[in-house]
């Protein structure tokens, strides 16, 4: 086995991963004033907004990843956590994209209906309880429900919150990459521990604010419904698609002559942790519908009813089948985690199948049911995906291009990944 | 005729046993099994042993333990006794996924370790059977059938080379704790 690899080669981002990733911005762009110019605006934000979250959520991802490692003090990882480094790297620019989304969504209004179907000045994104006048008594728009629950329901509050998330998040992963970063400078074990401590502190925040960051920005769309497992869901969908994300960019890597220390081993682990939190992510999923369905309260079925519309049912039930199934099927094998190819076309598909699912969780209750359930995702949907696969691929291989080295390679743990063998 | 069943090569560090193991590869002499007292990556590929089944066990119980308790439920909850729970129909297929999730764990979890023990000849109340006490301590034991064609002495001469502390030529198999 060879052990002596040089890691100062560098990434360099150019040619067909540049290209393509404008390509990809530039469909995404012109999708966007698609939407808009054809006057579907609130499905066009809607898919903003699935896309900002679902894009943050994958630089989260990287950030969590890291810090996992560090705390559960893991060596096989070491030599791969250049990749989600620099997905961290990136979260901070997600954070502005996502901000942006939901304060334009916010503040830009257009008329429609309100829940009382009468006709008045709607904001594009969280028109429950951000409309004007909700809690309010008197005005029309008042509902005693949403008012209830408008101290906490409030723009200034919301945004404060997603702003204090955010924050928090983006500054804890850009130390984990500094401190990483200085360790190839100076070696030793000073950057490592302090690396542990960040970990520590970003795992506690993160755990206590994760459920709360998906109640914000995805249950809250639906405001007149909550389930407490949804935090838990969001966060097994986090997971397990960010996981995908940086198993995917470890192949892509590999395959282009990049991160050679890679083996087949450290696939197999990852695509260990991929079929196993797909396992988790059902559990979740299944819990918060068993007892809706179990209970049957009228308050808490709504949110099922509306995804059991024949518009919703099929990509309700597909949405199982992608993300359980499939992970299931192809993944549970020992050899199937050991064939790259297999294990490729896996992240892509679970890449895609919880993007399936963040649109089951905001559309029936942003949009809602359009004429046949095969127009529900359409040419903005497409575009929009595209567009933001196409900025993430562009933010995180510059990210990486800028690592001096593709492993960070005075780790204390190093050897042992470069040894790993399962 | 020596009465010497197996040649044990006794090493002290794992390094030199996987070169002893080479060695005695390299001079074609079949290697009976090797002892370690914690495990040691890659020698499975290099003493060329098949993957372990055990994985084909687990999946084979699990099978039984969903099958076994979905029938028992479906014979209960629906054909023999059905009874109205809120209003849900007898054969409320969400109520049937934790129970048959749960036996799926339980027979997979038991089903291993009995596999395992039958493997391993580890049942409670019988000797183990160990081919020299310290493979489970602080040595590492390459165990050599004697009844290969090459001499006794040049096997124990390549296990001293290979920077084998001790070579034992053992009358008896197993020794047990007897």
């Amino acid at each position: 086995m060879k052990t002596s690899y040089s890691f100062d080669e560098q990434f360099e981002f150019k040619g067909r991963a540049k290209t393509w990733s404008l390509i990809m911005i530039a469909v995404g762009l012109i999708g966007i004033a698609y939407g808009f110019l054809s006057g579907a605006g609130e499905r066009t934000f809607a898919n903003l907004l699935l896309m900002g979250y679902y894009f943050t959520c994958v630089c989260i991802c990287g950030i969590f990843f890291c810090a996992v490692q560090y705390v559960a003090q893991a060596g096989w990882s070491v030599s791969i956590l250049r990749i989600p480094q620099a997905f961290a790297k990136v979260l901070p620019i997600a954070a502005v994209v996502l901000l942006v989304i939901i304060c334009s969504g916010l503040f830009i209004t257009h008329t429609g209906l309100n829940e009382e179907g009468k006709q008045t000045v709607l904001p594009y994104l969280y028109k429950q309880w951000a409309l004007n006048g909700v809690a309010t008594k008197g005005s029309e728009n008042y509902n005693a429900v949403i008012a209830g629950k408008s101290g906490f329901l409030n723009v200034p509050f919301f945004l404060t919150r997603i702003v204090l998330y955010l924050g928090c998040y983006s500054l804890l992963g850009w130390l984990l990459v500094k401190y990483s970063n200085n360790e190839d400078e100076l070696g030793g074990m000073f950057n490592y521990k302090k690396s542990f401590k960040v970990s520590v502190l970003f795992l506690v925040i993160f755990g206590f604010t994760i459920p709360l960051f998906a109640f914000d920005s995805i249950m809250s769309l639906e405001a007149h419904w909550f389930s407490t497992m949804f935090g838990w869901y969001n966060f097994a969908a986090l997971w397990v698609s960010g996981m995908a994300a940086i198993t995917l960019t470890l192949i892509l890597l590999r395959q282009n002559g990049y991160i050679q220390w890679v083996t087949v081993d450290h696939l197999h682990n990852m695509g260990q942790l991929m079929f196993g939190f797909s396992v988790f992510w059902t559990y979740l999923w299944f819990g918060q519908f068993l007892l809706t369905w179990y209970a049957n309260l009228p308050e808490e079925a709504a949110y099922f009813y509306r995804r059991w519309e024949p518009e919703f049912k099929p990509w309700f039930w597909l949405n199982i089948v992608i993300n359980f199934a499939t992970p299931l099927l192809v993944l549970m094998s020992r050899d199937s985690k050991r064939m790259v190819k297999v294990l490729k076309v896996a992240c892509i598909i679970l890449i895609l199948g919880h993007w399936l699912d963040y649109w089951q969780m905001i559309m029936p209750g942003t949009v809602g049911p359009l004429s046949h359930w095969y127009t529900e995702i359409g040419i903005i949907e497409a575009a929009v995906f595209v567009g933001f696969a196409g900025m993430f691929m562009f933010f995180m291989l510059n990210a990486l291009s800028k690592f001096k080295s593709l492993a960070p390679k005075r780790h204390p743990l190093l050897e042992e990944s470069l040894h790993h063998h399962i | 005729m020596s009465s010497t069943k197996y040649i044990l090569g006794l090493f002290a560090d794992p390094d030199e046993m996987m070169d002893g193991i080479d060695k005695l590869q390299k001079n074609s002499i079949p290697i009976y099994d090797v002892y370690t007292p914690m495990p040691i990556h890659g020698i499975e590929a290099k003493l060329g042993m098949k993957d372990s089944r055990l994985g084909w066990a687990a999946f084979m119980f699990g099978c039984l333990g969903g099958t076994t308790i979905f029938s028992m439920a479906y014979y209960m909850l629906v054909h023999d006794w059905p009874m109205n729970i809120g209003g849900k129909p007898a054969f409320a297929i969400p109520d049937f996924v934790p129970f048959t999730f749960e036996w799926t764990v339980l027979f997979t979890a038991f089903g291993m370790t009995i596999t395992f023990f039958y493997a391993t000849h580890l049942f409670p109340g019988r000797a183990p059977r160990v081919m020299d006490f310290r493979a489970t301590d602080d040595r590492f034991v390459i165990a050599i059938d004697a009844k290969t064609n090459t001499s006794h002495e040049d096997i124990t001469n390549l296990l001293k080379e290979a920077g084998a502390v001790e070579v034992k030529h053992n009358d008896r198999k197993y020794v047990s704790y007897e």
